[in-house]
């Protein structure tokens, strides 16, 4: 076992973790931050996506031990301070951007860094940056408005599914 | 997974040290080992993680005009900033997703040379040099079939170097269940010849197509190209396509990189 540190959501966070602890593990068990889903566990759907350093990882796929030192950023850190929903969490709810809810804090977090990179996406490159994002639900098509409109674009020629 | 322990080290000399331990194995994004440690199909003892070791991050140009990129710096960043080869800045830009972009390192893909990885097929056709920590491998010597370099046992891909060519593109025809290329061409014009690398279609793994380099070294249009083919017999076989079916596409991806070529 080893002891690591890192920042989560602003806070500094530590705890013990065996070389094979994965960052997913660290966050939702050790942390109980349980925003963050396990889809797949095979790095393929994008639940489980956080922030490390500012850039979108899946945290089922990076070893907690790598993350010691990191600036980690998680689902329960998007909101406002005041609690209210930040912009790309209103605009889910909103355009109806989730139905069961499980792929939604991976959605959140990639639009977050799509957004960072590119504040102003065409649809094809929401498209293109959530491919590593995978919905059961909702076709898409709402997923990608209502990231759209949290980058303060008109979305109603976008067709509503 | 079965336990292991970890380390990162902050230079080259340490890491070659840690890896000399038994069982040890080398760490670059975890994009491909770490899926592959779920799966119960390597049980390192010790994983060294390469993502601490400044002097293999990052990308510049040698004096010979060759773009040079430490081996464990990401797909992202390759993306972002190795403009001056552009091809190979697209190749990167369209591996994975995202998420993988930002952890996966080039030295890791060179490492793993997956049958349908984009990377191989970039440095097979750009005739790149591999670096390690103790030698340089001519990219037609590392190859060496599918999941199979020349590295030796601890060896580290410290560097890649890229000779910039005149003209180049890299056309991926997208298996989208796994993101991989279902066959993935890599063609670049240099001033003494064209290179043509396949990647997803061999069961060897990357290759070059001989034939086709010659034509579009007399004449690079894709017209150059009309009648040739290659033989399906010894290509991989699977439920995403049959040998015929990835060797007709192996014609045509080269004809698609010829023609988007700049
Ligand atoms: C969803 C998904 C989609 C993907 N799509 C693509 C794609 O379209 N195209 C593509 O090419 N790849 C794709 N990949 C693979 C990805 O590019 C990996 O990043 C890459 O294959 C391995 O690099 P890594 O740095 O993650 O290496 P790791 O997974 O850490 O290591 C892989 C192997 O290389 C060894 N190794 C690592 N670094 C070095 C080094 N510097 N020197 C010597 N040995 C080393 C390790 O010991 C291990 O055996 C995808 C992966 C995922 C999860
Ligand atoms: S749980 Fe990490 S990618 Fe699916
Ligand atoms: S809302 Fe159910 S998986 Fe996306």
């Amino acid at each position: 076992m080893a002891q690591v540190s890192m920042t989560v959501n602003g806070k500094t966070a530590s705890g013990e973790v065996e070389g094979r602890t994965l960052l997913s593990s660290f966050l939702r068990d050790t942390l109980k931050l349980t925003g963050t889903h396990v889809g797949c566990d095979t790095s393929q759907c994008g639940a489980c996506v956080v922030h490390v350093d500012g850039v979108a990882v899946k945290s089922c796929t990076m070893l907690a031990a790598e993350a010691d030192g990191a600036d980690v950023a998680t689902i329960e850190g998007q909101a406002n301070a005041d609690g209210s929903l930040n912009v790309i969490q209103q605009a889910f709810q909103d355009h109806h951007g989730l139905q069961c809810g499980f792929c939604t804090p991976g959605m959140v977090m990639s639009a977050a860094a799509l957004l960072k990179e590119n504040p102003k996406p065409s649809e094809g490159e929401v498209r293109a940056y959530l491919e590593g994002n995978i919905c059961r639900c909702t076709g898409y098509h709402n997923i990608v408005k209502a990231i759209m409109a949290a980058s303060g674009q008109d979305v109603s020629a976008i067709a509503a599914e | 997974m079965y336990n292991f322990e970890f380390e990162k080290p902050e230079t080259v000399a340490d890491a070659v040290a840690a890896l000399g331990a038994e069982d040890a194995q080398a760490l670059g994004g975890g994009q491909t080992l770490i899926p592959t440690l779920k799966q119960r199909l390597a049980s390192p003892a010790v994983l060294v993680s390469l993502k601490g070791i400044s002097e293999m991050q990052g990308i510049c140009t040698a004096n010979d005009g060759a773009l040079c990129i430490g081996g464990a710096t990401n797909h992202a960043t390759v993306a972002t900033e190795g403009g001056a080869y552009p091809a190979l800045a697209a190749t990167a830009a369209h591996i994975g997703d995202p998420a993988v972009r930002n952890r996966g390192t080039i030295g890791g893909s060179l490492a793993n040379n997956d049958p349908s990885a984009c990377y191989p097929a970039a440095a097979l056709g750009s005739g790149a040099t591999i670096v390690t920590n103790t030698r340089e491998i001519a990219a037609d010597d590392y190859f060496q079939g599918m999941f199979t370099t020349a590295l030796e046992e601890g060896e580290i891909i410290t560097e890649v170097r890229f000779p910039v060519p005149e003209k180049a593109n890299y056309q991926k025809f997208l298996q989208p269940a796994s993101r991989f290329a279902l066959v993935g061409v890599f063609v670049a014009k240099y001033a003494d010849g064209v290179r043509v690398a396949i990647t997803g279609a061999s069961n060897d793994g990357v290759f070059r197509w001989s034939e086709a380099e010659a034509a579009l070294s007399a004449n690079f249009a894709p017209e150059a190209l009309d009648g040739l083919s290659l033989s399906g017999d010894d290509m991989i076989s699977d439920l995403h396509g049959t040998g015929a079916y990835r060797a007709h596409l192996c014609a045509v991806m080269t004809k698609r990189a010829v023609a988007a070529a700049s």
